[in-house]
């Protein structure tokens, strides 16, 4: 590991300033995406910040909103019991992902910036357009049995890893931050992580120095009938081959919208936004499911070993949405 | 850096360079070797121990980050002579081979059932609106909470046992 200084700080302003115009100082929350990553020196900070101290630990509930603070850990988050109750999708997410310590450890911020599990960019040996713009990917006629369909481009076919962010996507997320001038903004979660294109080294909308201060997650009663269904090799801590998120509103056995996340299959946290819009109006049935799954796959570009993730993520949709269907709310 | 650790109750003042993890420092610096290493990149949970209450990786954690938290290992888990229940448990069924990565096992075990007990729910939770119960908890619930603790020979049978004998109290704390 490179040598680093660590550096303290009490409040969010501080820490914005701390990182702002040092392009190797990086914010550390939970550690387990940046420990992990600088221990093989794909990151390389000359100093980091510690950002679990700048009092955004809290998970405020009222009737519009819940809002959660960036230091809030993965575990707090889907055992709260607000949470549970108005959003299943987003506790069964983050539940499905890594082991209770890893989700004790890693904050709401951090899991939004994790960094992809392709092999190739862990590798720094490796050609990697994401670590190292312009190196090219080994990924494409790699081993790229994990990496994604959807989204990709020539410079990058990378999966984004995280399953909070795909039910965070679908509930329509705002991610609040502070700029380094000490100012605020909010981005949609859609609009916060971007596609590869010929870019893939910059994976997300902040500015340097900009920090994560909260999401706030609208209020969404039809989440109340709501899913996530991962797919993987094993039935415990492993990432997903494919996963969905789901919100079914119905009238009865029709309906009225229908909301759809991917995970697992594509470079970014995936809303599949034509296939919901297929399902305004339908009967709730295996068939309009399995059309709209269709739909939502329908542009995905398979590479030598990740053809079997395009069939895989529609029967993930058919199954994810019968089950929001038939739960019981 | 100069930093100080709380560790089992006793605070300790380290010189460290900052790219110590709080396992290197346990380890090579207190001595407290109870706490293994294994994988050292977060994917095998030898190295588990309880900061404020929650069990995490060590391996992953600058011991930089750690001022003015409160960190037990497996070495704080006894009261002087007595076992804390979830060792006797261990001892009671055999719930480890080799032993090694039996410190980092009886600390996530430690968490697990707080957890339980207080209701929690995990990824094979049926509904997660559910508060679970500590006594009707499935094999499949415990494998699950477990499921961050690796074990190279397999003692896991054992290891679901005697979660589930804490859970049931049938070692009484």
């Amino acid at each position: 590991m490179k040598a680093f200084t660590f550096q303290r700080v009490a409040v969010a302003r501080e820490a914005a300033s701390a990182v702002a115009g040092r392009s190797a100082t990086m914010f550390l929350a939970g550690g387990t995406t940046l420990v992990d990553l600088m221990k093989v020196d794909v990151l390389t900070p000359d100093s980091v910040v510690d950002v679990r101290h700048l009092g955004l630990s809290s998970i405020d509930v009222s009737d519009h909103a819940i809002a959660v603070g960036a230091a809030v850990t993965n575990s707090q988050l889907a055992w709260h019991p607000v949470v549970r109750d108005r959003y299943p999708v987003l506790s069964e997410a983050i539940l499905s992902g890594a082991t209770t310590q890893i989700r004790n450890m890693a904050t709401v911020g951090g899991n939004i910036l994790q960094r992809t599990r392709c092999p190739y960019f862990r590798d720094v040996e490796a050609s990697c357009n994401r670590r190292q713009p312009g190196s090219g990917c080994d990924a494409l006629n790699g081993f790229n049995r994990g990496h994604a369909v959807l989204g990709v481009s020539e410079d990058c076919i990378a999966t984004h890893p995280s399953d909070m962010c795909v039910a965070l996507a679908v509930l329509d997320a705002d991610i609040h931050t502070m700029r380094t001038d000490g100012t605020a903004r909010s981005i949609p979660f859609v609009d916060f992580h971007r596609l590869p294109g010929d870019t893939p080294h910059i994976e997300v909308a902040l500015e340097h120095g900009e920090l994560i201060t909260h999401i706030v997650i609208p209020h969404l009663p039809a989440a109340r009938r709501s899913h996530y269904l991962k797919v993987r090799d094993r039935a415990s801590y492993e990432f997903a081959l494919a996963s969905a998120a789901v919100v079914l509103d119905l009238e009865g056995d029709t309906i009225h919208a229908a909301r759809l996340g991917l995970g697992g299959v594509a470079t970014k946290p995936w809303r599949a936004t034509q296939a919901e819009l297929m399902l305004t109006g339908r009967k709730a049935t295996d068939d309009a499911f399995r059309a709209a799954a269709e739909t939502a796959l329908a542009e995905a570009v398979g590479r030598e070993h990740n053809h079997f993730k395009i069939e895989l993520a529609q029967r993930t949709i058919v199954r994810a949405f019968a089950a929001a269907r038939d739960r019981e709310i | 850096m100069a930093t100080t650790l709380r560790v089992n109750g006793s605070n300790h003042e380290l010189s460290v360079d900052s790219r110590v993890t709080l396992l290197d420092a346990l380890r090579d610096v207190l001595g407290l070797t109870g706490t293994k290493k294994g994988c050292d990149q977060g994917a095998c949970g030898a190295c588990t121990v309880i900061i404020d209450g929650q069990r995490v990786l060590s391996c992953l954690t600058l011991t930089a980050a750690c001022e003015g938290q409160d960190i037990v290992t497996i070495e704080g888990l006894a009261t002087g002579g007595d076992l804390h229940p979830v060792q006797a448990a261990f001892l009671h069924c055999d719930g480890f081979q080799c032993g090694y990565c039996t410190p980092g096992q009886i600390l996530s075990a430690v968490c697990a059932v707080q957890e339980v007990q207080a209701g929690v729910p995990s990824h094979v939770t049926r509904d997660v609106r559910q508060t679970v119960n500590a006594a009707t908890l499935t094999d499949e619930e415990i494998r699950e909470r477990m499921s961050g603790n690796l074990c190279r020979c397999a003692a896991y049978p054992n290891i679901v046992a005697a979660v589930r004998q804490v859970l049931t109290h049938e070692v009484r704390p």
